[in-house]
């Protein structure tokens, strides 16, 4: 059986995977999937707590997929107005590529 | 879930993660992910939290990868171009995620470990009897305790309407003003 600290770390990892694509990456598209497996991580470790940590009645801690639950939610309401975003960014400039766009570099 | 399979499972998912900042096509950075995502709702299902496995692949791998999907091929994206440049955020980034990892082993190894709490039919059972003011004997969850089973999906809608039921209209708000904002932010500007 995994213990929790096999979910923590599992859950690290993949949160700084995250990180790296948000730094490395220019096309705002796979910068903004990469934001997507961040959350994500926070909802294993969130489910993991959940599961590790019982009620006084010896089931589950279910307010922690609550939280997941709120999180999925806007996580998708984000997924929609980030995308609306990037489509209006592309037509204006007609480039995604955040290095190409230094209109506030001053 | 067996120590193999939680192995097995991170892996695919850990891979697939990989793969999204790897890739330089978006199509297959936008696959990659629904792998990576479909790993990590079989950890979920591990975590017998099988209601947020099956909507972690209804939302993420359905609805929001379809989004992103459509939009690639509405913009026609071309492969990212190498580009000959400074090595400072590849630089940056690296060491970002390296300090990031150090820590977290840091943490860990000064974290008591625990496994996980034993959910068996006795339990279950012993369970029904405590909580039998929340849920009364003839209810479907008290019934599915004391047959051995975890009713999951009832207990969350059972939190989620009583413990969470103003956070649950306030998100109703929330997903509304975000449809209407999509409206008319992709709505063509007059000039």
């Amino acid at each position: 059986m995994p213990t929790l600290n096999d979910y923590l770390l599992v859950s690290g990892l993949l949160f700084s995977i995250g990180l790296a694509g948000v730094v490395l990456r220019r096309n705002i598209i796979i910068v903004f999937m990469c934001l997507e497996l961040m959350l994500s991580a926070a909802n294993l470790t969130l489910v993991a707590f959940s599961r590790f940590n019982v009620t006084e009645n010896g089931l589950p801690d279910y307010s922690g997929q609550m939280l997941v639950f709120f999180v999925i939610t806007v996580a998708a309401a984000e997924v929609a107005v980030g995308l609306a975003i990037i489509v209006a960014l592309y037509r204006a400039r007609q480039t995604i590529h955040t290095d190409e766009l230094v209109s506030l570099k001053g | 879930m067996p120590l193999y399979l939680f192995w097995l499972f991170s892996t695919i998912m850990l891979i697939g993660a990989c793969a999204v900042i790897a890739f330089r096509n978006p199509v297959s950075s936008a696959l990659a992910m629904v792998t990576s995502f479909v790993g990590l709702a079989a950890l979920f299902i591990g975590l017998s939290a099988f209601f947020v496995g099956v909507i972690q692949i209804l939302v993420y791998s359905g609805a929001i990868m379809v989004l992103f999907l459509f939009i690639i091929m509405l913009l026609d994206l071309k492969d990212e171009k190498k580009r000959s440049e400074s090595y400072v955020p590849l630089v940056a980034g690296l060491v970002l995620v390296g300090v990031f990892f150090i820590q977290l082993i840091g943490v860990l190894s000064h974290n008591p470990d625990k496994a996980a709490p034993e959910l068996n039919a006795e339990i279950l059972a012993k369970a029904a009897e405590i909580s039998k003011l929340k849920y009364p004997e003839e209810s479907k969850i008290s019934e599915a305790l004391t047959s051995g089973s975890l009713p999951d999906v009832h207990l969350i809608g059972h939190t989620l309407f009583t413990d969470y039921n103003l956070p649950l209209q306030i998100l109703g708000v929330l997903l509304l003003v975000s449809t209407v904002g999509v409206v008319v932010l992709s709505k063509k500007q007059a000039n």
